[in-house]
């Protein structure tokens, strides 16, 4: 059962992103979004199953695999996430950058434009 | 990190590594490669070609603006999948060539669309890249 | 039964919603004289009802209608019985004088085509609630009524009572309306009717459902709230902020009446149980006294009728429930005779406002002489409200006491509410209809003089109505009263009461009534101050309530946000995934789907060496103290990832993700060049043990998940089918490579279309122009300011 050391690697990695993630620090919490990412496609990938060393290629001279090859729709289904979860994270980053610069914090804490501390009672009159 | 070495070598590699991308874009339907693989080492030559000689150059050498690659990407894969519609077949059926004597390479729809794939993420990526690049400069 | 008014039954439907599609466009052409053309639309509608009077007179029913989603059986039907045709009567009738009213007291308003507009669409809606017979229609239009008299009581929307009454009627008769909708659903389930003909058919099984208290609770939870009964009453007399031929039309004559006419529609399959017959008389009663004493109180002419209309409710509700032939007869006498001197009575309210300039009864007197019609219409429609020969309320209240009479302790209780509410509305009647007339002339703020045509024409003709009722009452028995009475009793009734008084206990509790009510006109200064003391002396009254419960959800609400929604972001995650957590280990645990302890694996060197590499890489992000360690760190477990997917057999993958890393670490690199990193991420100890248990809880919860599937046995027929035929149909041997292009093309169409917006994103947000720095404390609206100066 080769999938049981990756599903403890799995967890590990999920623990470490979700730690991050709940940092204040906006940098971390990018780091954290990139371990995520890890942890999602190696999930698939696991769930999917793990052959060693074959890869779902067909040979040129025949039309169908003659020994079992690794999976190949968990394969499909990681490549793009890859791809995405990168440009999510660029996004991310390029934001947390432009917020730190226009709020001169990087600390969640005092990110409050949005959702003042002391948010004021909405009218009470008709 | 603009030493003398790495700005000597950096056309060069990029324009290496450009070469193989396309060669690991048309492989990609037989063997390991394809369309995503391809655009993101194409978008690390520009990368690098932006860090070693400059946003200016590689964006000259790029000619196009990256997004207008990334979105002329974007319209030949939808077109690729259109062409099925001119067959009477469903959007997206792949259409193959006859094949050509002597050429182990069939034409097909699905080429386009995966070379869209290719040019999307290409576009896309450098695009990035290349503004956090020039952001540098200043 | 189809008959032929069943096309022009459906026209009669729309066409008050087409008038007042066109109202504002012809306002604007025509000014107030508008009215009389937009008058032909309800006189139309008039003539249309009145042709089908003989034929529901003789007992039959008119019906029609469309099929509208007929798998769900819902239809667009309409039922005309003696109780709907005499309802639609009324709403027509008086509909015609309210819009040439309209027009005379709204004259030269500058929303007068609006109000037009709403007024005319408010007819469509009462008109439709009372013909329609499929409850979606029926809920349907009796929502539309809600919502029409909102627009009609804000219509003068920049005065904020205005607005608060508004939304105060909205909200009471809309939570009712909700009542209704759960109630009829109920209905529904337990006698499978989908339409009001249907469920009259079906006879007890109402009655004898184990629902029928559930259906009674919301059924009255509707017609209360919308009827104004006590403890609900108090949105109407704050409806009298709406312009008068509102209050005259919607707050007496019509829309108050609809949960009336739910409860005797309904009152042949509901009606005869014990708690029908005990709830129905009692919150009547307590309502007719109430809004009796509270008319006392005012000295608004608008006001004081106001509070006797939720008094003449009150009586209507208590008569339909008391549960005897005779009392439904008076309920529908009575109906009908305050549709009549109501609406005249309130119009009259109007004229004197408008051409006085004040409806304060003590600031008036002696405008009989300068206003002979209007003092005409008012003396005859307070005769018939305080129930004297010859007018058509003396038959209703005669039939009141008939039916009530002293038969048990029971009747003989409401016998005397009723004497006491009777009096109270014949001082309060009188007091509207003589004191701004009698007496020595009071300077008013105008200079009062007769008003023209448009506005005495209402009230003249509804009173000339209710003289000409009681005259020819065999009349108006045989076409209206016994129809109407005998849809409501269901069974067949006969009205024989007209002007020619029997000496008996009615007569003899007539004049008792007479008496009292004298007594009161006479001292009414007196039990007003009294009745204002004793309401003094309570201080709080639902109308407050309602503004506290209002105000209450507004704070709770407050409060609810910033306790859930407190802006810091760190709340928001380990609520997210202290949730997630549980979501992977509630379902493992609870429902003993724990995975057996997994086979541990025979790993290779090197499969060794790849997965403690990205442990480590793992370690060395969280402890990274520099930019660059929290680089590299982060490039480490990226590449780990990068030669596992290679050891197991995903070339593609592998290569990708050593592609994605690298650039990662390129713009992670270029980005943190300009962000600084704090020196370690320091968090006090209780934060770090929460975030540790949830974080390793989290990960734990992850790996026992895939703990349990990879336990399950694998179906791999997908994954076959793309084996298999790769090459033979798609024609290529890298089989990942032909499920991303080929098979499901789609999805990477979209995946790239996602690539394609988050590139224009991030160049978007690079290049948003630079130079404005947020202020911490700054409120945003001087932000934005600065960003347009700028």
């Amino acid at each position: 059962m080769i999938e049981t050391a990756l599903s403890i690697l799995v967890g590990i990695f999920f623990a470490v992103a979700v730690y991050l993630l709940l940092s204040k620090h906006t940098i971390r919490i990018m780091l954290g979004v990139v371990v995520l990412g890890n942890a999602a496609n190696l999930s698939i990938f696991t769930a999917g199953r793990l052959t060693r060393e074959v890869p779902p290629v067909i040979p040129p001279d025949l039309y169908v695999p003659e020994i079992a090859t690794a999976n190949p729709l968990p394969q499909a289904l990681v490549l793009t996430a890859i791809v995405i979860s990168f440009s999510l994270f660029a996004f991310l980053l390029v934001l947390a950058w432009r917020a730190y610069q226009d709020l001169d914090t990087d600390n969640t804490e005092e990110m409050r434009i949005a959702e003042p501390k002391a948010d004021p009672l909405p009218p009470l009159s008709y | 990190m603009k030493t003398l070495i790495l700005r000597t070598i950096a056309p060069y590699l990029a324009a290496l590594m450009m070469i193989f991308s396309i060669f690991v874009l048309l492989r990609g339907h037989n063997d390991p490669g394809g369309g995503f693989i391809g655009g993101l080492l194409a978008a690390s030559a520009f990368a690098i070609y932006g860090i070693a000689s400059g946003v200016a150059s590689a964006r000259r050498a790029m000619r196009f603006h990256p997004m207008a690659i990334a979105g002329s990407g974007l319209a030949m894969s939808v077109l690729a999948g259109l062409a099925s519609i001119l067959f009477g077949v469903p959007f997206m059926t792949g259409l193959w060539a006859p094949p050509i004597p002597g050429i182990d390479f069939e034409i097909s729809s699905v080429l386009f669309f995966d070379i869209g794939v290719y040019l999307v993420v290409l576009g896309a990526i450098t695009s990035v890249a290349l503004a956090l690049e020039e952001r540098d400069d200043e | 039964m189809e008959t032929d008014g069943n096309s022009l039954t459906f026209i009669a439907l729309f066409l008050p919603f087409v008038a007042a599609a066109l109202a504002p466009a012809l306002t604007r052409r025509m000014g107030h004289k508008v009215a009389w053309v937009l008058a032909i639309v309800p006189a139309l509608l008039f003539i249309h009802f009145a042709s089908l009077v003989g034929t529901v007179a003789s007992g039959e029913v008119v019906t029609g209608g469309h099929r509208w989603v007929p798998s769900l059986s819902v239809e667009f039907s309409w039922f005309l019985d003696g109780l709907s045709l005499t309802f639609a009567l009324l709403i027509s009738g008086i509909g015609t004088f309210i819009v040439l009213y309209s027009g005379g007291y709204l004259k030269g308003h500058e929303h007068l085509g609006r109000f037009f507009s709403f007024i005319l669409m408010f007819m469509g809606a009462m008109q439709g609630l009372v013909i329609s017979d499929s409850f979606l229609m029926f809920f349907v239009f009796w929502e539309l009524t809600s919502i029409t008299s909102f627009l009609l009581i804000g219509f003068d929307h920049s005065r904020e009572a205005s607005r608060r009454s508004a939304m105060q009627a909205l909200i009471v008769t809309g939570m009712g309306g909700l009542a209704l909708l759960a109630g009829l659903l109920v209905i529904w389930n337990a006698t499978g009717a989908t339409s009001l003909s249907g469920l009259l058919e079906t006879d007890n099984a109402l009655r004898e459902s184990a629902l029928y208290g559930l259906a009674f609770v919301l059924i009255l939870g509707g017609a209360f709230t919308k009827s104004a009964q006590f403890p609900f009453h108090f949105w109407l007399p704050n409806a009298m902020e709406a312009p008068t031929p509102v209050s005259a039309y919607l707050h007496s004559a019509t829309m108050v009446k609809a949960g009336v006419y739910l409860l005797m529609r309904l009152n042949p399959v509901m009606g005869e149980t014990a708690v029908w017959e005990t709830v129905l008389p009692l919150f009547g009663g307590v309502t007719l006294l109430v809004g009796g004493f509270l008319a006392v109180r005012q000295s608004d002419l608008k006001l004081m009728l106001a509070y006797t209309t939720v008094a003449s409710l009150g009586l209507l509700v208590m008569l339909t429930g008391f549960g005897s032939e005779h009392a439904i007869e008076a309920a529908v006498l009575y109906l009908i005779a305050h549709s009549l001197f109501k609406g005249a009575l309130f119009m009259v309210a109007g004229i004197i406002d408008h051409e006085a300039g004040t409806r304060d009864v003590t600031r008036l007197g002696g405008l009989r002489k300068a206003m002979p019609v209007t003092f005409g219409a008012a003396l005859v429609a307070a005769i018939s409200m305080g129930g004297l020969p010859p007018l058509f309320g003396f038959l209703a209240k005669e039939e009141i006491y008939y039916a009530l009479g002293f038969a048990s302790l029971w009747s003989a209780v409401f016998t005397s509410v009723a004497i006491l509410g009777n009096a109270l509305m014949f001082a309060i009647g009188f007091a509207v209809a003589l004191k701004p007339f009698l007496g020595a002339e009071v300077k008013t703020p105008n200079h009062a003089h007769e008003g023209p045509p448009l506005l005495w024409l209402g009230p003249v003709v509804l009173a000339g109505a209710s003289i000409l009722a009681a005259l020819v009452s065999p009349l108006t028995h045989r076409l209206f009263s016994i129809p109407m009475a005998s849809a409501v009793a269901g069974e067949p009734l006969d009205i024989t009461i007209s002007l020619i008084p029997s000496i008996g206990l009615p007569l003899y509790l007539s004049l008792v009534t007479v008496a009292l009510g004298y007594a009161i006109y006479r001292t009414l200064g007196d039990v007003r101050a009294r009745v204002a003391a004793v309401l003094a002396a309570i201080g709080w009254g639902p109308d407050r309530g309602f503004d506290q419960v209002l105000r209450g959800i507004v704070r709770g609400a407050h409060g609810a946000t910033g306790l859930i929604q407190n802006g810091r972001m760190e709340t928001y995650m380990t609520l997210t995934f202290g949730i997630i957590a549980l979501a992977f280990l509630i379902p493992l645990v609870g429902a003993g789907e724990m995975p057996a302890f997994p086979q541990l694996p025979v790993l290779t060197l090197y499969e060794i060496v790849v997965l403690a590499l990205a442990v480590i890489g793992l370690g060395a992000v969280l402890y990274a103290d520099d930019r660059l360690t929290a680089i590299v760190s982060l490039g480490i477990q990226g590449f780990a990832v990068a030669l596992i997917f290679l050891l197991f057999g995903a070339p593609d993958l592998g290569f990708t993700q050593f592609m994605v890393e690298t650039l990662s670490v390129v713009i992670l690199a270029l980005v943190m060049t300009r962000l600084k990193l704090a020196k370690s991420d320091h968090r006090p100890t209780g934060e770090k043990a929460l975030d540790v248990t949830v974080a390793s809880l989290c990960g734990i919860g992850l790996m026992l998940a895939l703990f349990k599937v990879t336990e399950i046995s694998f179906d791999p027929a997908l994954s076959v089918f793309f084996t298999e035929y790769s090459r033979v149909i798609a024609h290529g041997r890298n089989i990942v490579n032909v499920i991303l292009v080929d098979y499901r093309g789609v999805d990477t169409m979209g995946e790239i279309a996602v690539v394609m917006a988050a590139g224009l994103a991030i160049l978007a947000l690079v290049r948003v122009r630079l130079g404005r720095r947020v202020q911490h404390a700054e409120p945003q609206i001087e932000v934005e300011g600065r960003e347009t100066v700028a």
